[in-house]
């Protein structure tokens, strides 16, 4: 089958590489344009380890073909941190609550967890567990994620309120 | 897990995507959230030569809320309708349904019209659909039709729609102001489909149910509108012997099939405690 241009914006960079219509999100950025933070895991659109944040919508991109995602800004793991290397907020929670263990599902979880607070800022314990319910941790470590997710939020609101 | 080869279409127009489903036939099939098909093509359970993707269609999008009628865009996803505060307001059993659908991320894509046009037994919208009396919008070649939810499902992915027609949106009436309206559904796991599930729609006056609606999901080869459970209630002050009819009636029109999620025996036992529960939260969001 012919290939055909996919462009889109990852991580704020304007992208163009050449995929089959069969091409599936995740195999593009994985594979076509090296960024290799969305984890192929179950591939059956349960486990939340390919996610990543597309126009505003946490999306699982073994999900979706590349060309559905034309035009559209996406933004993966990579796209967290600062350009000197900084830890986003979120990150960081995952660092100091020790919120990965092995770290496979770790870029799905952050990604995820970047849309949710960008909804919910201030969420409960439920309402992060609700959030984070398409994502799962095979280590079995979800208490330490929602405590970094938590940690996230509190940080994010306390540097929101120091700027007002 | 790769999916078998095709052409990729995002017409500009529904009249345009009607054209390329006609020209296509068999061969093309239209693509709205994915989250149905594009594991299905994977499985090459489908496998379309011909991807027709309703993305760009921003007339296929969209809530409306009046007082006679809500309208709803094929392509509004599950996770618009559980945000709209006024369809919350108006008919909250929708919010409710959406929150018990998959996941997160399928949310953000998943559609309601993908979700009720697809034909899959297990999908949760179309017992709802059923319950609350909405019928679908259908455009094709020659026009559009509209398809009562309780006269739509024929069986198993087979639907009254034909093959070179969209389903546009989804058309309910207004439910009463005071009316009380539950879903209710047993899973496994978040993200499973429904070992069983219950919809019930009712409304009150002096402590007597006026009017009442039963519909199951996946405990049989297409959602079920049961009307004789509807008809138990309705007149009834919901006293026991009246649930209990009803859900005698939700257990008699269950067909379940044994599988990973249970025996058919407990399967449909299941169906009748879904529809008590049903019931008795209706019963409490009821104005009486």
């Amino acid at each position: 089958m012919a290939k055909t241009a996919v462009s889109m914006t990852v991580n704020g960079r304007a992208v163009e590489a050449l995929a089959e219509p069969r091409t599936l999100l995740i195999h593009f950025l994985r594979d076509q344009l090296g960024i290799t933070g969305p984890h192929v895991g179950c591939e059956t659109s349960h486990c939340g380890a390919c996610t990543v944040d597309i126009d505003g919508k946490s999306v699982k991109s073994c999900t979706l073909f590349a060309v559905q995602a034309q035009g559209a800004e996406v933004l993966t793991v990579e796209g967290m941190a600062g350009a000197d290397g900084t830890l986003s907020v979120i990150q960081e929670g995952f660092m100091q609550e020790h919120g990965l263990q092995c770290g496979y599902c770790t870029p799905g979880m952050i990604t995820r967890a970047y849309r949710l607070l960008q909804e919910t800022p201030n969420p409960s314990e439920e309402q992060i567990r609700w959030g984070l319910s398409g994502n799962l941790c095979r280590c079995t470590g979800y208490q330490n994620i929602v405590k970094a997710v938590r940690y996230a939020a509190e940080k994010l609101q306390a540097q929101k309120e120091a700027a007002e | 897990m790769i999916t078998g080869a095709f052409d990729y279409h995002r017409p500009r127009s529904v009249d345009d995507a009607i054209a390329l489903l006609s020209q296509h036939g068999d061969e093309g099939r239209v693509i709205a959230g994915g989250h149905s098909l594009v594991p299905m093509m994977k499985l090459r359970l489908a496998a379309p030569s011909h991807l027709i993707d309703l993305a760009a269609l921003d007339e296929l999008k969209g809530i409306a809320v009046a007082d006679q009628a809500i309208v709803i865009g094929a392509m509004t996803t599950q996770h618009e309708i559980i945000a709209d505060q006024a369809l919350a307001a108006r008919c909250p059993i929708l919010r409710e349904t959406a929150a018990l659908i998959a996941d997160p991320q399928v949310r953000y894509c998943g559609t309601l019209g993908g979700n009720v046009a697809n034909g899959d037994p297990g999908n949760d919208m179309p017992a709802v659909m059923q319950c609350l009396g909405a019928s679908y919008r259908l455009r094709g070649p020659n026009g559009e039709r509209s398809v009562a939810a309780r006269d739509f499902y024929e069986a198993a992915y087979f639907t009254a729609r034909a093959d070179d027609e969209i389903l546009t949106a989804v058309e309910i009436p207004t439910p009463a102001a005071g009316h009380g309206a539950a879903y209710e559904k047993q899973k496994r796991k978040v993200g499973d489909y429904a070992t069983a599930a219950a919809a019930v729609m009712l409304t009150l006056a002096g402590g007597t149910c006026e009017t009442a609606s039963v519909a199951l999901t996946n405990v049989g080869e297409t959602p079920l509108f049961v009307e004789a459970a509807g008809q138990a209630l309705a007149g009834s002050g919901l006293d026991d012997a009246a649930v209990t009819a009803a859900v005698e009636a939700a257990r008699a029109a269950a067909e379940p099939v044994s599988d990973l999620r249970g025996p058919a025996d407990y399967r449909r036992h299941l169906a009748g405690v879904m529809v008590r529960r049903a019931v008795e939260r209706a019963r409490r969001r009821a104005a009486a």
